[in-house]
């Protein structure tokens, strides 16, 4: 019985190329990942945003409207609402100018209860290395 | 010996990260590791039958097979990039598996090293 932690940092732009898609869409596979296991054993990912990743987190994507395919925003809130670890550097947050209500904080308009974590690098530092896989995206 | 979990996203033409990941997988099974070999996004071309050896291009299906061989090297494409892309499963080369993305995250469960190549 044992559970591997798998860190997922997103570095880069939403939209500009499929990365951050993809940090988020590997994160929530988690949720299925115990059909390859043995009992009790179980993947524990954790999603951080740094840098110009930070900014696929905001608020009022319009994927559909423009591309036709679903946003970021909505990726970061199924995270949530599957409890995934969702942590957003509040450094890259603050070099932006983005305000905290500008961002995916919850999920609750979809039924999540799980929010996510507005923290300072140090923070986001301390999971890096407390993971045994580190994954940049 | 160890296992190797190496999850690629970039293309098989337009970069060279996955001839580096290819060429990873082949030192390491090598040296007798295991490796598991993972392409999500634009990576998911290498798994598509038929290619041809051109110079201008990267070619890797010869190393594929030959790597396949070995029975230490697993290589799985993720069926919903590959099917987005046009490849269905009557075009993938043989030795290779198509799974959803929980795949490498089991993989990356039992892995000694995990190594994410990033894609363009």
């Amino acid at each position: 019985m044992a559970i591997t932690k798998l860190a997922f940092i997103v570095r880069s732009l939403p939209y500009k190329t499929e990365a951050s898609r993809l940090a988020l869409t590997h994160a929530i596979a988690s949720q299925t990942v115990e059909i390859y296991l043995e009992d009790g054993d179980n993947v524990e990912p954790v999603l951080c945003f740094i840098g110009d990743g930070v900014l696929n987190c905001l608020k009022s994507q319009q994927a559909g409207k423009y591309y036709g395919i679903t946003s970021l925003e909505q990726h970061v809130k199924n995270s949530l609402l599957l409890d995934l670890k969702v942590m957003i550097c509040k450094e890259d947050v603050d070099r932006f100018g983005i305000k905290e209500d500008h961002l995916v904080m919850d999920a609750e308009d979809i039924g999540g209860d799980t929010k996510a974590q507005l923290v300072p690098y140090s923070e986001i530092q301390k999971v890096m290395e407390e993971v045994n896989h580190l994954q940049f995206f | 010996m160890g296992k190797l979990t190496i999850g690629c996203f970039s293309s098989l033409v337009g970069s060279l990260s996955l001839d580096f990941g290819v060429k990873l997988a082949e030192a390491a099974v090598k040296k007798g590791h295991e490796v598991d070999f993972w392409v999500s996004s634009n990576a998911t071309m290498l798994s598509k039958k038929g290619q041809k050896a051109f110079k201008d291009y990267s070619h890797l299906a010869k190393t594929l097979t030959e790597l396949f061989a070995t029975g230490k090297f697993k290589a799985v494409a993720c069926e919903a990039c590959a099917e987005a892309r046009g490849y269905h499963k009557d075009d993938t080369m043989e030795g290779w598996g198509r799974r959803s993305m929980d795949w490498y995250l089991a993989s990356a469960f039992s892995a000694d090293r995990v190594l994410l190549i990033g894609g363009d």
